[in-house]
């Protein structure tokens, strides 16, 4: 064949001796690019993108059909309900379940399409494919429940008091609570990508399990202290700006400090992800059945 | 010396002999791989050398879990496998080297047939103008420049085979597994895709090709390994099979818009037995015993334009039957 071929293969061969780490980066790239194109244009994402639209349309109802309550009648009481609906509506349903059919459809979703081999017939180490999924999952993940979380801020606040709520996120508190916002649902994606990520991994239908991780996670409050770490939700309550009450029947338990959860969470990804790794290096590729 | 040293020399010349042979082959050191209870291959020892190799069995007979064990896909139960000196379990040394041809017909969504292409390449870590000429490289070899930048979603089952075969030869392997690499392309392209293996295994490049059509494995082929029930039942030369082939006529079935009129031309040519139509006339079975002048003269038709013809596949109803007489006459050999 032509040098042109030979000497790319060689160029190719020699970076993977000499410069592992620069060859990966530009595997993981690629990975990352195909990825996202999928994530964001293929047809499975529309269920993603009616899931990050939900809150922001639920919102602009309230904004036109205005309820007659004491809360939304000044920004402190603002705050309170934003908590609320971030806690409830965004972080337990629009993040989780998204997160859940973004991060598992990263490997079951090509399992299902048939099309996982061309990954595995690459000059690519299963882990750098791993991290090249994760990191799309992650980076559709962001932009989309970030912008969701902005959104329902934006249309929350600034319909009713348009002048105050400039004030109020521009030089006020609201900026900084807007920002705490944003890295909850960041930690949130790292931490709920990761489990589902593997979930995708280990189960061929793998619904059940995260049925499960969301009961699980919805109990929490429930749970004896030291069960309740067992969960991403109690870290991510830690963070919240505006704590909320969990009702009569919680078990009261101290919370994690940021020093402590953030790192946790990440640390808790990391051994996911690795596990991950481990487990696609020996994975097999039939697809009967699937 | 002493004895000792002399055989400790020994010893590693023969080692080092072994390791610079399977360096240059394909290993399979009594492989075997079992879907639970099931088997797929048992006790496989092979060595297969450049040049076209063959392997050859009806459908279930082990060809595809051989292919997928070579590239990693699937793990062996037990055995050992070497690829040039390589395990399948290092994906990111096999794939220097190797080019899979695999029969999923799938493909990213959305994906341009140089796309499919160029992203494959992407993994090598080619720079952009290699990337281009590679991917106008690997095209230009299949023919499929000119649909290059369509997507694959719209191609026919021929072209998506081509772009395929593409993606598998674009990055320059020394080994490449096609399975059923024939399958679904017309009689002009077959024969172009077969002259362009011919060329390759010319240059030195190993062809693992999988088929359960006997007539193409004897128009190519090196060497053939004949599998049944996941079992190697006979290797080696081709030339072996040819003689118990031409005796067997081959079935083909051609998808037209008027399969009387074909019917009425094949019938002037010699070695056709048997030509009925398909039971939604938009077919015609056809037997024969000269299955390269059939296609031959298939060519003629779609060059004259008298008729369409929109595919052409082997519809060998008494292969099992060839693969008895094969298998209880040694293989052929």
């Amino acid at each position: 064949m032509s040098s042109t071929i030979d000497s790319a293969t060689t160029q190719a061969g020699k970076g993977a001796r000499n410069l592992p780490w620069g060859l990966w980066a530009q595997q993981t790239l690629a990975i990352l690019g195909l990825e996202l194109r999928k994530n964001f244009l293929s047809r499975r994402a529309l269920l993603i993108y009616v899931l990050a639209a939900l809150p922001v349309f639920l919102l602009f109802l309230l904004a036109i059909l205005p309820p007659d309550a004491d809360e939304f009648r000044n920004i402190s009481g603002l705050s309170v309900v934003f908590s609320i609906i971030y806690n409830t509506l965004i972080l337990r349903a629009v993040v989780f379940f998204g997160c859940a059919w973004i991060f598992m459809n990263l490997f079951r979703g090509e399992v299902v399409d048939r099309s996982l081999h061309y990954y595995f017939l690459s000059p690519v180490r299963r882990e750098v494919l791993v991290v090249g999924k994760y990191l799309s999952g992650l980076v559709t993940s962001i932009v989309l429940f970030g912008l969701t979380t902005l959104l329902s801020l934006f249309m929350l606040y600034f319909p009713r008091f348009s002048a105050e709520s400039t004030r109020y996120f521009f030089e006020g508190a609201g900026g900084k609570q807007a920002l705490i916002y944003l890295g909850i649902t960041t930690l949130a994606v790292i931490g709920y990508g990761a489990i589902f990520l593997i979930v995708g991994l280990f189960f061929r239908n793998p619904i059940i399990p995260a049925l499960l991780i969301y009961g699980w996670e919805w109990i929490n409050f429930l749970l004896p202290p030291l069960l309740k770490k067992i969960s991403v939700i109690h870290y991510l309550h830690s963070l919240m700006p505006v704590p909320l009450s969990e009702g009569p029947f919680a078990v009261m338990a101290e919370p994690t400090p940021a020093w402590l959860s953030v790192p946790s969470l990440l640390v808790f990804t990391l051994i996911v992800l690795a596990l991950a790794g481990y487990h696609t290096r020996r994975m097999e590729i039939s697809y009967v059945g699937d | 010396m002493t004895t000792a040293t002399a055989a400790t020399t020994a010893a590693t010349t023969a080692t080092a002999a072994a390791t610079h042979t399977e360096e240059k082959m394909i290993v399979f050191e009594d492989v075997s791989k079992f879907y639970g209870e099931i088997l797929g291959v048992n006790r496989v020892n092979l060595s297969i050398a450049p040049g076209i190799t063959s392997l050859v069995g009806p459908n279930g007979s082990g060809k595809t879990t051989l292919m997928n064990l070579m590239t990693g896909l699937l793990k062996p139960t037990r055995g050992r496998i070497s690829v040039l000196g390589t395990s399948p379990d290092e994906p990111q040394e096999l794939f220097r080297k190797v080019g899979y041809c695999a029969q999923f017909d799938s493909f990213p969504r959305g994906a341009t047939g140089r796309e499919f292409i160029e992203f494959y390449l992407r993994t090598h870590g080619a720079s952009s103008r290699a990337l281009d000429n590679l991917t106008h490289q690997a095209l230009e070899r299949v023919s499929m420049l000119e649909a290059a930048d369509r997507k694959v979603a719209g191609y026919s089952k021929g072209m998506r085979q081509r772009i395929r075969l593409a993606q598998s030869i674009a990055h320059n392997p020394a080994v490449l597994i096609l399975d059923e690499p024939l399958n679904g392309l017309d009689p002009m392209a077959r024969a172009e895709i077969i002259r362009l293996f011919r060329q390759l295994a010319a240059e030195g490049l190993y062809l693992i090709i999988s088929s359960h059509i006997l007539h193409e494995v004897d128009m190519m082929s090196d060497s053939v390994v004949l599998l049944n029930n996941g079992y190697v039942v006979a290797e080696g030369n081709v030339h072996g099979v040819r003689d118990e082939i031409e005796e067997h006529p081959m079935q083909i079935l051609i998808r037209c818009d008027r399969p009387q009129a074909l019917a009425a031309r094949v019938f002037e040519q010699e070695g056709v037995v048997e030509a009925r139509l398909h039971e939604d006339r938009q077919g015609l079975f056809v037997k024969t015993r000269r299955p390269d002048e059939f296609y031959l003269l298939l060519n003629r038709v779609v060059l004259d334009g008298d008729l369409r013809i929109e595919s052409v596949a082997p519809a060998d109803d008494d292969l099992n039957a060839v693969y008895q007489y094969l298998i209880s006459s040694d293989g052929g050999r």
